[in-house]
């Protein structure tokens, strides 16, 4: 294993696949189809090793790959992955199936052009997860922006071009600061290699600048209160596939930009800034919450339930400090990372799985309107345990993984500020309450109009991505112990890092 | 100092042979006319195709002869050959080929194909290789002259078309009026150095400047801003890329860009480079204003050609601001933006003068909804462009930013890159604008008419992905421009 470059492998994959589909073009499309459902396979096997060759007891980059790239910035093509990518990727690989399945026979527009993005998509983000440099990291973060600026503009709904404008316009503004913070990074350092990065020492007013550059990269992608009105219209313009891969993976980048670069390139700084992360996650989380409750439209309804759920990320990600200042130690530091990076995988299934539902109902009715519909159950009865289920695991069922990642959150806010708990808790209450009251709406009660009464149960293919999806989310709620076991090091290490100040003493 | 006692040097062909560029295309231009005259009416495609393998053997006879990899200096140390020079000729061939090739049919269609455009072009050529080469402020002005008559005849080539005429003349009023105070910054500046030769020029610079240098200084630097089209010299910019048929507008916007970066490096960071932070404090404001300006302004246009103009005024604003560093990083940052920004503009109004058929210029903005349908290359091709031109990765665009930011952060100028970004943020919007109409929209009724030729969009096709590949694998590029500026 050592010595090969499956990273590499992983990140051009995909994205050869993808420009092969396009050579195929939308006349034999047939052939285009499976040739993306096989590439996206495939990749996803490739990325299987990656989980069996990782070696757990290490918070040192593994597998790691590197090649002269721009000698004259001092850039190198370095690729490695530690505790916290080894998920990402592998959800990455996971969720573009059923991307690539849920399009089969509905995208009739222009199909080669859109399983082309959707893969070419996959190893740019791939990539972004892989990648050990700070220019490298840049280059597949910015790049990942043209297709999905494509898939929500080409196949999205009448607001498309708003939403794609608006959703390039404010990520690109704020990748702009990670950038002139990378660059000041490096004159210092030398060149782009995230672990040196790492080890940099900075002074307190630094670390401030360099913080609230990556804060406004990061807070927009993820995104947090008040830069999070781009992903409402972007989720309910795009098609269903777009909804997916944004929800499940692009959000994530933010998560995980935070605990790549935010955290332990400035933890005096994010020591000091805490409150303003804390405070806005449990604005995310209880605010938003709210808003979800009172929405008409079931895909900006995810979109907002998504922005509350990733309001656990960052509140599990920045908790540490408190925990210190509460407790005297960082025990129960780790508990709050590990429930931001299981909530982070677990809410990609489970949005992706909503999204999916979501695009199933749109499908047959061309509606998005919950008051569309009503007493589902009576004519798609698959179809609706399914959106049951995943319903629940939204709403954080013990037994799903939306449980673990909330629960091991919140029990890490109870060591640091009992109303943080408290608030997060509420999510328990407005989760619950807007799923729920989802469900009743939309799938029980009478058949509301004759279009339900027309709706076709899910056909096979429908029901395979479903199910797979429901189990990974089961499996993941019932044995979280694979997902957190691999994180375990590298989590400790991190928090190692956010606890060592960088500030001379 | 008293230039008669020197005598100059024995001219032999050894000593010639680094100006040999020159010497070649002289004798082209010769040749060229005399066999448009003789041979000219018998075939159309006749002088096109010879102009073309004119420039081949130019650049061959460059890379083969007068490949010179240390500076030399000839003709009184008036005329410099160093690896800038060489490389600046060679880039200036291959721009000048390509951008002669996209409008080949654009003007067979319009009945401009005719030997004196070809003729021109080469005169603008060699205009533009006696600013590269130049090195004292005769050489710079001859350089300048040459090249900007050929293009405003150029500009006014379709003389049956008014609004060519009338872009030609502001062109031409508005140049004349740069060169005069060109000319006057250079008699100021010759009146208290005493020296017309650039090398000299920087040793007395070094000392304690005058303020009369000083207030020659601010003459150069106007011509430089109103050849590069910098805000508040930038007037002309959008009437002339609009009015001109679109064919000279990709000549002008892109070969006369490096005469420009030439321009700005032989004669003020060179020549005046001792007395670097009074000129770059005049160009900031030049570079801050040109690139906000720019931006902005383009957003509101409905017209493509013009659009393109504002952007390229912003797109300067990027180029001085690697001049406004003042550091080698900086010169090299501007020369690799210029070459990238040259590259780009070459397909993007290549793109232009393509989608352009018989009676109908296509350049206005709507006649791009739903480009994808009718001819996807051309899409394709553009949206790189736009992408590449907007500043994002993978394309190379991004590269020239970022090197000009790296500049800027190691000169100190922090303030400066924030303004950039944030004027390459606005920007975004227009290019987006463009890939929204040619893919986001449905086809409007547009008159069709037989495509260019297969081989030519094979050529922007290569273009389009030379964007992609350079954006991918930069390294070569980036230091061939250090290198050259080291």
């Amino acid at each position: 294993m050592q010595g090969f470059p499956i990273l590499s492998l992983l990140t051009w994959l995909p994205i050869a696949g993808g420009l092969l589909v396009l050579l195929f073009g939308d006349k034999r499309i047939q052939a285009g189809r499976w040739l993306a459902l096989i590439t996206s396979i495939a990749v996803f096997l490739a990325s299987i090793p990656l989980y069996a060759h990782f070696n757990a007891g290490t918070a040192a980059f593994q597998l790691t790959e590197q090649l002269p790239w721009i000698p004259a910035f001092n850039a190198t093509y370095a690729m490695g992955i530690d505790g916290i990518s080894l998920p990402l990727i592998l959800l990455t690989t996971f969720i573009t199936i059923p991307v690539i399945v849920a399009a089969w026979t509905v995208i009739e527009q222009r199909p080669a052009q859109y399983y082309a993005a959707f893969l070419i998509m996959e190893g740019l983000m791939i990539g972004v997860f892989s990648a050990m440099d700070g220019l490298l990291f840049y280059f597949f973060w910015e790049a990942m922006l043209i297709p999905m600026f494509l898939i929500i503009g080409v196949w999205g709904g009448p607001r498309r071009v708003y939403a794609t404008l608006k959703f390039f316009l404010y990520t690109f503004l704020g990748s702009v600061f990670m950038l002139v913070a990378l660059i000041y990074m490096v004159v210092k350092t030398g060149d782009f290699s995230i672990a040196k990065f790492h080890d940099l020492p900075l002074t307190a007013q630094e670390q401030m600048w360099i913080f609230f550059a990556f804060l406004a990269a990061f807070a927009v992608k993820i995104p947090m209160v008040p830069v999070h009105t781009w992903l409402p219209d972007a989720h309910v313009e795009a098609p269903t596939g777009g909804s997916v891969v944004l929800a499940a993976i692009m959000l994530k980048m933010g998560g995980y930009g935070f605990l790549r670069f935010a955290l332990p390139i400035t933890p005096d700084a994010a020591r000091e800034f805490d409150w303003l992360l804390i405070g806005l996650s449990l604005v995310a989380v209880v605010y938003i919450g709210l808003v979800a409750l009172v929405q008409s439209d079931m895909k900006k309804l995810i979109a907002y339930s998504s922005i509350a759920h990733m309001g656990f990320v960052t509140l599990g990600s920045f908790i540490a400090f408190d925990i210190h200042a509460n407790t005297g130690n960082y025990e129960g530091a780790g508990m709050g990372i590990d429930g931001a990076m299981v909530q982070m995988v677990s809410h990609g299934l489970i949005s992706g799985a909503l999204f999916l539902c979501v695009g199933v109902m749109y499908d047959r009715v061309h509606s998005r309107e919950i008051s569309a519909y009503g007493g589902v159950i009576n004519t798609m009865p698959k179809f609706a345990a399914f959106f049951v289920l995943f319903a629940l695991a939204n709403s954080g069922l013990p037994g799903t993984s939306g449980f673990v990642g909330e629960f091991l959150v919140i029990l890490a806010s109870f060591k640091a500020n009992f109303w943080y708990a408290f608030l997060a808790g509420m999510t328990l209450i407005l989760g619950a309450a807007y799923t729920l009251w989802l469900v009743k709406r939309v799938i029980f009660g009478a058949v509301a109009n004759h279009h339900v009464a027309e709706l076709q149960d899910l056909n096979y293919r429908e029901f395979i991505i479903l199910g797979v999806l429901a189990l990974a989310v089961l499996f993941v709620g019932l044995w979280p112990a694979p997902l957190t076991d691999v994180m375990q090091a590298t989590v400790q290490h991190l928090v190692q890092q956010i606890a060592t100040s960088k500030l001379p003493l | 100092m008293n230039p008669t006692t020197e005598l100059a040097p024995v001219m032999t062909w050894a000593s010639l042979q680094p100006a040999l560029p020159e010497i070649y295309l002289t004798g082209a231009i010769c040749f060229l006319l005399m066999a448009d005259v003789f041979f000219g009416h018998k075939s159309k495609r006749f002088t096109p195709t010879l102009t073309l393998l004119l420039l081949a053997g130019g650049a061959v006879v460059t890379w083969l002869f007068a490949n010179v990899d240390e500076r030399i200096v000839l003709f009184g140390d008036s005329y410099v050959a160093d690896p800038l020079a060489v490389v600046l000729k060679l880039f200036g061939f291959l721009t000048i080929a390509l951008a002669l090739l996209y409008s080949r049919e654009y003007l067979e269609r319009r009945g401009m194909m005719r030997g004196e455009y070809y003729v021109l072009s080469l005169t603008a050529l060699l205009g533009i290789f006696v600013l590269c080469s130049a090195n004292s402020l005769l050489t710079v002005y001859i350089g300048v002259e040459l090249m900007s008559l050929s293009l405003y005849a150029m500009v006014a080539f379709d003389r049956d078309s008014g609004i060519a005429a009338e872009s030609a003349m502001k062109y031409f009023l508005l140049g004349a009026i740069a060169s005069g105070m060109l000319l006057y910054g250079m008699s100021l500046v010759y009146g208290l150095s005493g020296t017309l030769k650039l090398d000299d020029l920087a040793a007395v610079a070094a000392g304690e400047p005058s303020l009369g240098i000083i207030l020659g200084l601010v003459f150069l630097v106007i011509g430089v801003a109103f050849k590069f089209g910098a805000v508040p010299f930038h007037m002309w910019v959008p009437d002339v890329y609009h009015g001109a048929p679109t064919g000279v507008t990709l000549f002008l916007s892109t070969v006369p860009k490096i005469a420009s970066f030439a321009f700005a490096f032989r004669l003020l960071a060179h020549g005046m480079g001792p007395v670097g932070p009074a000129w770059q404090d005049m160009l900031a404001p030049l570079a801050v204003l040109s690139m906000v300006f720019g931006n902005v302004v383009a957003i509101a246009q409905t017209n493509l050609k013009r659009l393109l103009a504002y952007s390229a005024i912003g797109n300067v604003g990027f180029i001085l601001l690697g001049f406004v560093s003042g550091t080698a990083a900086g010169y090299e940052a501007a020369l690799y933006y210029t070459v990238v920004y040259v590259i780009m503009t070459l397909g993007s109004f290549g793109v232009i003068t393509l989608a352009a058929r018989q009676g109908f210029e296509a350049d206005e903005l709507d006649h791009y909804k739903g480009l994808y349908k009718r001819d996807p290359l051309l899409a394709l091709a553009m949206m790189f462009l736009m992408f590449s031109t907007a500043g994002i990765p993978p394309f190379v665009g991004f590269w020239a930013k970022f090197n000009i930011f790296q500049a800027l952060w190691l000169s100190g100028h922090v303030w400066l890159i924030v303004i950039g970004a944030a004027a390459s943020v606005i920007g975004v919007f227009y290019y987006l604008r463009v890939v929204k109409l040619m893919y986001f929209d449905a086809p409007g009724d547009l008159p069709v008419g037989p495509a260019t030729s297969f081989g030519v969009r094979a050529v922007l096709a290569l273009n389009a992905l030379a964007v992609l590949a350079l954006g991918i694998v930069p390294n070569a590029l980036i230091q061939l421009c250090a290198r050259v500026i080291g």
